[in-house]
């Protein structure tokens, strides 16, 4: 909403010297966004004077025409060039000008040397086409009114020859630009903005609403209403006998220049005006072209209404819609039909129509058609119901006045009862809301600000203003208090919540999670969670693989990539490729993320109301409509894991460290991960490990499949794991046991098993574990052989073996008799020998 | 070497005699001050204290002589053994000391060398901002709440008052879960904020209820230098009987001195949210120039554009009809919330100038923040 300080002190006495940026000051203050304040004619200095045109001598033989003129200029002709507008000679000026929409006898805008027009154009006399101008006659833009005319201002001829141009066309003016909030509807019109600056500097407001309007009388213009819950108040009334040649006048046009809207013709000009002066949109109809009674409906399916914009529009049977006997004249409170408007020469007999429509109604025709207006605008934010018909007054009082029509006697004025809105609030119920005290006076006389009525002591009943369809609660009319007080003036203090539990189990498993993967060298990363499904394919999933089933959106940001992740690596893989290459390398990347599995059948949640508690049925039914969000933590390895350098050769990332990274992530949960051979997209098949929290699949690890690397365009043997950690937490949380540390000394036995080779190592070391019995401390395998002296098809697995006891130094045949256990059982379990036996 | 000798004259026994034994510990003590490192000092050792030595030999003699003799010559030669031990522990001491001293000196490396074997890990900054704005709650007794991603419409908006048309609801600025029909109605959203958590502790919690909601929200902008489509944000919500606007005040005032040192404070300004009311637009003191750039040309700030104040987020009263949804008596408690989006609080505490550089991932933006932030 654009609001010039020249036509807002028209209604409050604004203190003088007081300028546009104090004012927004004040009305930030009081909480409306006042975005920017301009400056108009910035720089403008005169003489610029009202001039009439007194000969005009067309000058041949030049490239373009050109006029030589005299223009009586009043007192100001005839100055030196360094003298003020008024104090000439009164002789009338020659000047030379290149625009041709004038004739003699016209008033146009004249600037006389040692003038300065808005971007430093000084003006002096100079020589030009074999004459010597005194002077410019000015076209809107050189005066900064807007750029929407060629060529030269041209005044109405009653402007008076001489008299200064700029205060005439009110050229220097400050224009505030405000963000109106949707609560604030009645900021929209010059008549609110009014009223927040009438407060903020304790003057009176004087309301240009407030006119004697007539009352219905049964002669006005036919109007039925069949929608009442989409209209519930029509003004309708009539003009005859305008004047089809009557403009607007110079101050109207201004006023509509500064707040951004065109001037076009005169009645259309002045329901403008009337918009943006009280806020209400208003419509006028050429009366010759309406067949009929105005009705007031919703549309019939497949109805079509060609509007003012020229396009023709399929109604929904939820528009609202103007009628007559023809059909939809008009999209209500969005548009005019383009067969009722007014003709470009004017309509001499005009039906105004000034009507209260319902703001859901409005946003969602408004919306369906994507036509926005200045109208929709403010119907959709909500209007003042008993503004209808002074705006319809304040319309016909300017259109008699300006285009010598008569207002007919005939009113139609159609409003459904209604009650203004009461609140009860107690008298500190602001106090309570800020946690300050203001006191009963302070709240009443605020209140009384805004336009309540307050009757009541301790508890007040406040009736609300017609303009204030977002006061409902006490908590508004508390806001209303503080926001006049200032927030800025609120006290600050410290409320003392109850003892707190601290992070949850889960939350601070998160971070040691978190931090145990960066201390082991990897970086987070934080993906998108949108993804193509063309990634399943480069995963190289099954086509009955769970991980393709996706919740999908219905307007995603980017087209190919409509669903949410089902699994982390995508997002990790393209981060991988993002960095690899901007030239990174050795890469070890993690992500700690939710992943989105869709239930088994979708099914819509209820729709639940908002006036109670819902019910844990309820509740629960909301939740069964949600995809399943367990949270993943995903890995992707690719380069060394350690470099080579000085200290000797590096090694490059391996399923090995893929696998330990997942172990890591279980450990901080006090899970310790049983590893197994499995074939699982997207890894390699002789290279992934199937990752189990006891007996549940937990995630997997490895190296990826080749074809998966070059589908994602990440460096060959890249590595990833990816684990449940919802699954992982659930299966931990037991707090560890205090060991019993044994001082008694230690037996250490060394064994080489020699096994078929794929056996797994981890077979064999749980037979070995469970054939030594108690006194093992620790197996641990240090070795890896296979040759020829081994035998085609087998390996040799060199374990040490610690034991210990608790209460005791062993002996050697107790050392030896363990170990022989334990390889017994390895060689029942596993088929192992004994290496060199 | 020979055995001892009875059949001499004791007295006759020539190395024995007082002259003798000194030559042998004098000849001794030559030796061991002469030799010039460990080895020689060894063979020295051998020369003078083994079973071949001069005074060994001599020791073996005493036994020949008459009683009355053994013990003077016994004292002679045990003196002097005395002294030749000491003086070779004494050398063997000063060797190894200077062969200690050249061995480590040869020993001696670089420690310059660089040692990047195991390349570096970071937690992304994001996260670690995140937790520490947790953990200045927690340790006033809040709580940290989570909720899904995706969410159910009527936690995302409607149980916040958003009414049925808001703007907020509209697919240009929402992502909605496609429903079976292929449409937008599934009623199923990309949470837009960590509202929907707020209703979540509402409804799961005793009162009062003080949390905290950090979590990724989702809104349909493209992503470019201020925006992103997925970000990070978080909330607050207090839920208490007789909490105050002064409250919501003081505790955002509490919040930027935590992050941002002392003597920095807050602003709010008036606005409209639905699920407050009063609401407000929350600003912060300018970290860089305390307010010292507005009207001040010559001391320009970048950071606020020399208006003073940094635009954070949202907050307000919890609206009493939130409370009624959430089924709370709003006639008893009262709440505050606020919330503000995590990436743009990063954008100002650590000087980071587009918004692509946190959410694309690059390990060398991530990497210099560590473990902490
Ligand atoms: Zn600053």
């Amino acid at each position: 909403m654009r609001v010039p300080l020249s036509w807002l002190r028209e209604y409050v006495d604004l203190p003088a010297g007081v300028t546009g940026r104090d004012v927004q000051a004040k009305l930030v203050s009081a909480g409306l966004e006042v975005e920017t304040v301009e400056q108009l004619g910035a720089g403008l200095k005169g003489p610029l004077v009202v001039g009439r045109v007194l000969t005009i001598e067309e000058l041949e033989g030049f490239k373009k025409p050109i006029r030589f003129c005299t223009v009586d200029v009043g007192d100001a002709g005839g100055t030196s060039q360094a003298g003020g507008s008024g104090g000439g000679t009164g002789e009338p000026q020659e000047i030379v000008c290149g625009a041709r929409n004038f004739a003699v006898g016209d008033k146009v805008v004249v600037i006389l040397p040692g003038g300065v027009l808005p971007g430093d154009f000084h003006i002096s006399a100079r020589k030009t086409y074999g004459h010597t101008s005194h002077g410019m006659i000015c076209s809107a833009r050189e005066l900064g009114m807007g750029d929407d005319h060629d060529g030269i201002v041209v005044l109405p001829p009653g402007s008076e020859t001489g008299a200064d141009a700029i205060e005439l066309l009110e050229l220097v003016d400050e224009v505030l630009d405000i963000a109106v909030t949707p609560d604030r509807s009645y900021c929209l019109s010059l008549r609110g903005v009014a009223r927040e600056a009438a407060i903020a500097y304790g003057v009176p407001l004087r309301d240009p609403a407030l006119l004697d309007v007539p009352a219905h009388n049964g002669e006005g213009y036919p109007v039925r209403i069949a929608d009442q819950d989409g209209c519930d108040r029509f003004t309708a009334r009539t003009v005859t006998g305008l004047d089809p040649e009557a403009v607007s006048p110079i101050w109207l046009q201004r006023r509509l220049q500064k707040v951004g809207m065109r001037p076009i013709s005169l009645t259309v000009d002045v329901t403008n005006y009337v918009m943006f002066e009280l806020g209400q949109p208003l419509h006028a109809y050429d009366r010759s072209r309406i067949n009929g009674p105005i009705g007031v409906r919703r549309a019939h399916p497949g109805e079509k209404l060609t509007t003012l914009d020229g396009a023709e529009r399929i109604l929904d049977p939820e528009d609202l819609v103007i009628t007559d006997e023809s059909g939809p004249i008009g999209l209500a409170g969005v548009m005019g039909g383009a067969d009722t408007e007014i003709a470009d020469g004017g309509s001499s007999d005009v039906v105004i129509e000034a009507a209260h429509f319902d703001p859901v109604a409005i946003a969602r025709t408004s919306r369906r058609h994507k036509l926005g207006s200045e109208a929709s605008r403010r119907f959709e934010r909500g209007t003042d119901p008993l503004t209808t018909s002074a705006a319809a007054q304040r319309t016909v009082d300017l259109l008699v006045g300006l285009a010598g029509g008569t207002a007919e006697a005939g009113v139609t004025e159609i409003a459904a009862p209604t009650e203004p809105r009461v609140i009860t609030m107690p008298a500190d119920h602001p106090d309570r809301v800020a946690g300050t005290d203001y006191g009963r006076e302070t709240v009443v006389r605020r209140l009384q600000e805004i336009g309540c009525d307050v009757l009541g002591s301790d508890e007040l009943t406040v009736t609300v203003p017609s303009w204030r369809p977002d006061l409902s609660y006490p908590n508004d009319l508390a806001e209303e208090v503080i926001r006049l007080e200032g927030y800025e003036n609120l006290p600050s203090t410290l409320p003392q919540p109850p003892a707190g539990r601290g992070l949850t189990e889960s939350q601070l498993l998160r971070r040691r999670v978190g931090r145990a993967l960066a201390g082991a060298g990897y970086i987070e990363a934080l993906s998108y969670p949108f993804i193509g499904t063309e990634v399943f394919d480069q995963l190289g999933l099954d086509e009955d693989d769970e991980r393709r089933r996706t919740v999908r959106l219905a307007n995603p940001l980017d087209d190919t990539e409509p669903a949410l992740r089902t699994t982390l690596l995508p997002g990790l893989l393209s981060t991988l490729r993002r960095n690899t290459g901007r030239g990174a390398h050795d890469l070890a990347l993690f992500e700690i993320g939710l992943v989105f599995l869709p239930a088994a059948e979708q099914v819509r949640p209820p729709r639940l109301p908002v006036d109670r508690r819902p019910t844990d049925e309820e509740i629960a039914a909301l939740q069964a409509a949600l995809p399943d969000q367990p949270r993943h933590v995903g890995t992707v390895l690719a380069g060394a894991r350690e470099r080579p350098g000085w200290w000797g050769p590096g090694h490059p990332a391996t399923w090995a460290d893929a696998i330990e990274a997942a172990r890591t992530v279980a450990r901080e949960a006090g899970v310790e991960l049983t590893v197994q051979a499995g074939r699982y997209a997207p890894f390699h098949p002789g290279r992934c490990a199937v990752l189990l929290a006891g007996e549940q699949v937990v995630g997997h690890a490895g190296e990826l499949h080749p074809r998966v690397t070059k589908a994602f365009g990440v460096p060959e043997r890249t590595c990833a794991m990816e684990i449940n950690l919802d699954l992982v937490e659930a299966s931990g949380g037991v707090r560890a046991t205090g060991p019993r540390v044994s001082t008694f000394p230690v037996a250490t036995q060394d064994v080489a098993l020699v096994v078929d080779a794929d056996v797994p190592a981890a077979s064999v070391e749980a037979a070995l574990r469970a054939g030594a019995g108690e006194l093992l401390e620790s197996a641990r395998l240090f070795d890896i052989f296979t040759g020829p002296q081994i035998g085609e098809g087998r390996k040799s697995l060199a374990y040490a073996l610690r034991f210990r006891a608790p209460d005791r130094t062993l002996t050697a045949d107790e050392a030896t008799a363990a170990r022989d256990s334990a390889v017994a059982s390895a060689a029942r379990q596993t088929n192992a020998t004994l290496r060199g036996a | 070497m020979s055995a001892p000798n009875k059949s001499y004259d004791p007295v006759e026994v020539e190395a024995l005699k007082p002259d003798a034994i000194e030559r042998m510990r004098a000849d001794a003590l030559a030796a061991i001050a002469a030799a010039g490192d460990l080895e020689a000092l060894t063979h020295v050792k051998t020369a003078h204290t083994g079973g071949g030595s001069p005074l060994a030999l001599a020791n073996r003699e005493i036994g020949a002589l008459p009683p009355q003799a053994k013990a003077e010559a016994g004292k002679r030669v045990g003196q002097a053994r005395g002294a030749v031990n000491q003086a070779l522990a004494a050398r063997q001491v000063e060797l190894e000391a200077e062969r200690d001293a050249r061995v480590l000196v040869e020993e001696a490396v670089d420690v310059t060398l660089p040692y990047d074997r195991r390349p570096a890990g970071a937690r992304h900054p994001l996260t670690t901002l995140s937790d520490r704005i947790e953990d200045i709650f927690t340790a006033m007794g809040y709580e940290v709440a989570e909720g899904p991603e995706v969410e159910a419409e009527w936690f995302n908006f409607d149980a916040l008052n958003f009414p049925p048309d808001h703007p907020a609801r509209e697919t240009q600025d929402t992502f909605f879960v496609e429903g079976p029909d292929g449409g937008s109605e599934s009623g199923v959203v990309l949470r837009t904020h960590t509202s929907p958590v707020q209703i979540r502790a509402l409804l799961q919690r005793e009162l009062p209820v003080y949390v905290i909601a950090p979590g990724r929200v989702y809104r349909s902008d493209e992503l470019d230098a201020t925006h992103t489509p997925v970000f990070a944000q978080v909330e607050l919500l207090a839920v208490d009987e007789g909490l105050t606007m002064a409250d919501l005040k003081g505790t955002l005032d509490h919040m930027v001195v935590s992050l941002f040192g002392e003597g920095m404070t807050t602003r709010l300004r008036p606005n409209h949210f639905p699920f407050t009311e009063p609401s407000a637009e929350m600003d912060m003191l300018c970290y860089v120039c305390r307010g010292e750039s507005v009207g001040n040309p010559d001391r320009p700030c970048r950071t606020c554009s020399s208006e003073g104040w940094i635009e954070l987020g949202g907050c307000g009263v919890v609206n009493p009809r939130v409370l009624t949804a959430c089924g709370v008596d709003p006639e008893k408690y009262s709440g505050f919330a606020f919330g503000f989006g995590i990436e743009r609080m990063m954008m100002f505490r650590h000087n980071v100038e587009d918004m692509r550089d946190i959410v694309e991932g690059d390990v060398r933006f991530t990497l210099p923040f560590g473990m902490e932030i």
